[in-house]
């Protein structure tokens, strides 16, 4: 059922679509410099020569490929309606978080990793808590959290090798804790002090890693996308075993970016995982007004890929998938789309408020079906863990990540020149000049320096 | 690609040798590191981005700088950004672009822009414009091998018209640096890419004419720009004429004017002057009367000189 589900590319294994591709290169360069033929016989020239008299009178043969004739006219899809399929969503924990009979479950978790696993998304619970108070305690000037999508992100980052390179959006910093992000390094770039690589220049949740092959975040969307094709295709020029991983939301597919990349690395055959969080808003966009189609994962097979539909709530469903995703991008050489069905349970940012869009029931509804919970009960079930293991968890997390705030706070900013480092790798004239003139700015008008600021 | 194996060359039609034949050969002797991609520049770019993330060495072809745009995001919001927003962690530095500009005489609104001030705006990117071969071998190696984003770019009027010898070994001219092709004593031309023979023939004109003594520069890097040599130059002339192709408005000549005004104000005799295009898009039947053509630059000259 799932190999069903996944393997639907009908144009055969990347690789081979590879070198048959570079072949008609070399073929097309050399017919360039033969003949100036009509496209007709170019094209003829290009077909396999064993093409019977019967198929040449039912396909066209076409610089894509062969494409077989209809005397019918029947126009395919349109408005979705209750007799047309949607791609089914993978899951093998119902909602109370029973494992499901008949489930698939290729990698199925035990103890250790289950209970990591766990672990891993109640911490980022409690630290999206925390820093989302202090976001409103005014520590810092912005925060996100991933409430709703622990299951997807840390999922799918646990489907991952630690080597494999992320490119996220924002809302991915699970997969930074699950790899083992500390709650120091978090607090840094919140409060932009010396100790972040990023030196302060960036917005709050703007992390970055890499020791831990996660890229630094940057706030306009998809952009991320063709960046993961690029990566992923150099991984395979270089015969590497691993693959670049780029998250997503349901909006930013909306991006041009989103079909720049996939279409890329379809055709480049790059080993890239492209991990939408359908998480039912962008912003205050619900996802009716963001596709009219059959949401994210039907684009992966108009673009020649792979794709899976999975329930973004069951951590050990998103695992399986991640990891058989991963799977199929390092031996066929082509990238995988998954779509994780989730809800964004809080606010867009600590700028939204998003009871002005959207109904308490239908929040109420949603936070029922917390993944984290979900997952819980998996856990109990299994014995694997309880209430009191519980409560010390979440209360040491807690003293942890106020700890770690705390001495965030306490680190002195970044000096006046890393304002002008780094935008080359060697300062050129204007930004020497430009940067003395900002000392003496700072030095003649000190308030327009942050307190801890060393001016210098 | 003889040097580096992690050198690849891509974007759209680049095997067959590509539209204007720069790539003609690399398939040949280099295969796979010589690739089509599917027509999409903000795909280019951002897949550029990405191999350069990976250590990579990207070289990608923009087919004309009139379709740059859709790639514009990614140059500004992503390349030039990479390294500052992660303080080095990460860069797109092995990053470069090359992209044909210019007026080629028939070329009209879509293939004859040149839009190297969208870029000169830009902090965190390079931009670079050869005029001729010879420059423009050892200033796109230079890029190439630039530890920053880079955008070449190649005036097409010149891939057929300009010849010279070119030496065949490797070497590079360094960026931010300009040239020096005539020595003078009147006034100081600058100008880039093909418009540095325009300024050359002006040159000659007036000092057959009128027995003006013009220096002229080839800025050859236009981010981060040479000022210690154009400075120089002012201070000695007293005389500014800056021309471009582009239109005048907040051109990249606007840049020039305004540090040479701040940096030589005292030395000035005349008010700096921009000899450009007209401020609208770029025309096909009227492309004489638009193009700041070798009249206008000495009717320029002579009322510098005479100011």
């Amino acid at each position: 059922m799932l190999s069903r589900i996944v393997c639907n590319s009908s144009l055969g294994p990347s690789s081979l679509a590879q070198l048959a591709c570079s072949s008609l290169h070399l073929l097309r360069h050399v017919q360039r410099q033969l003949s100036t033929a009509s496209t007709a016989s170019a094209a003829a020239a290009a077909a396999p020569a064993e093409s019977t008299s019967q198929d040449a009178a039912d396909t066209l043969e076409f610089p894509g490929g062969r494409v077989p004739f209809t005397h019918n006219m029947e126009f395919l899809g349109g408005p979705l309606t209750p007799s047309s399929p949607r791609i089914p969503c993978y899951r093998t924990l119902d909602g109370t978080g029973k494992h499901i009979p008949d489930a698939v479950v290729p990698h199925d978790l035990q103890q250790q990793d289950a209970v990591a696993l766990y672990t891993a998304m109640a911490k980022l619970q409690v630290m999206d808590t925390i820093c989302y108070d202090a976001q409103r305690q005014g520590r810092f000037s912005f925060f996100m959290t991933c409430a709703g999508e622990e299951a997807t992100v840390v999922g799918s980052a646990a489907g991952l090798d630690p080597r494999d390179m992320v490119f996220s959006q924002y809302r991915e910093h699970g997969v930074l804790l699950w790899r083992g992000f500390s709650f120091d390094d978090f607090a840094n770039q919140l409060y932009g002090n010396s100790l972040e690589p990023g030196q302060g220049r960036q917005m709050p949740i703007h992390y970055g890693s890499k020791e831990l092959n996660y890229q630094t975040v940057s706030s306009p969307l998809a952009t991320q996308l063709p960046h993961a094709a690029g990566a992923a295709y150099a991984m395979k020029l270089d015969g590497a075993d691993t693959v670049a991983a780029a998250y997503f939301g349901e909006g930013a597919s909306s991006e041009g970016d989103f079909h720049a990349a996939l279409n890329f690395a379809a055709t480049l055959g790059a080993p890239c995982l492209f991990i939408c969080r359908n998480n039912g808003y962008a912003i205050s966009t619900p996802a009716n007004e963001q596709y009219a189609g059959d949401g994210i994962a039907c684009r992966g097979t108009a673009y020649g890929m792979p794709a899976i539909r999975v329930d973004g709530g069951d951590a050990r469903a998103v695992y399986c998938a991640t990891r058989a995703a991963r799977e199929i991008a390092l031996r066929d050489g082509c990238p995988v789309l998954i779509e994780a069905m989730s809800y964004r349970s809080g606010h867009h940012s600590t700028s939204d408020d998003s009871s002005r869009y959207r109904t308490r029931e239908e929040m109420v509804a949603w936070r029922a079906r917390d993944p984290v919970v979900r997952f819980r009960h998996w856990l109990v079930a299994n014995a694997w863990w309880d209430e009191e293991r519980e409560k010390q968890l979440r209360h040491a997390t807690r003293q942890q990540v106020i700890e770690a705030l705390e001495k965030a706070s306490k680190v002195a900013k970044p000096p006046v020149s890393a304002l002008f480092s780094d935008v080359y790798a060697d300062m050129p004239w204007h930004l020497q000049e430009q940067l003395q003139e900002t000392l003496q700015v700072a030095r003649r008008h000190p308030h327009l320096c942050p307190p801890d600021m060393p001016v210098q | 690609m003889d040097s580096n194996d992690k050198a690849l060359v891509f974007g759209e039609d680049v095997a067959f040798g590509g539209v204007f034949r720069c790539t003609v050969g690399l398939l040949e002797r280099y295969g796979r590191r010589c690739f089509n991609t599917p027509l999409c520049e903000q795909g280019i770019v951002g897949f550029g981005i990405g191999l350069a993330t990976q250590g990579y060495t990207p070289i990608a072809e923009i087919q004309f700088a009139d379709y740059i745009y859709p790639a514009f995001d990614q140059l500004v919001n992503e390349a030039a950004k990479y390294r500052y927003r992660s303080g080095g962690t990460f860069t797109a530095g092995g990053l470069t672009v090359r992209a044909p500009y210019g007026a080629v005489g028939h070329g009209g609104h879509y293939h004859s822009q040149s839009v190297e001030s969208f870029f000169t705006h830009v902090p965190g990117l390079k931009v670079v414009v050869p005029s001729s071969p010879a420059q423009a071998k050892g200033l796109l190696l230079s890029c190439i091998q630039d530890p920053d984003p880079c955008i070449f770019f190649e005036p097409k009027m010149l891939y057929r018209t300009s010849v010279e010898e070119v030496p065949v070994g490797e070497y590079t001219i360094p960026l931010g640096q300009a040239q020096m092709l005539r020595e003078g004593a009147d006034i100081t031309l600058i100008g880039w890419g093909a418009q540095v023979h325009v300024l050359a023939q002006a040159a000659q004109a007036v000092a057959d004419a009128d027995g003006i003594s013009c220096e002229v520069l080839d800025l050859r890097t236009l981010l981060p720009w040479d000022v210690q040599a154009v400075t120089a130059s002012v201070n000695k002339t007293g005389r500014l004429l800056v021309s471009h192709e582009a239109p005048l408005s907040s051109g990249f000549g606007a840049e020039l004017v305004a540090e040479v005004s701040r940096r030589c104000f005292l030395r000035l005799e005349a008010p700096p002057v921009r000899v450009c295009g007209s401020d609208t898009p770029f025309p096909l039947v009227f492309e004489p009367l638009y193009l700041p053509g070798v009249e206008r630059v000495v009717d320029a000259i002579r009322a510098t000189v005479r100011f």
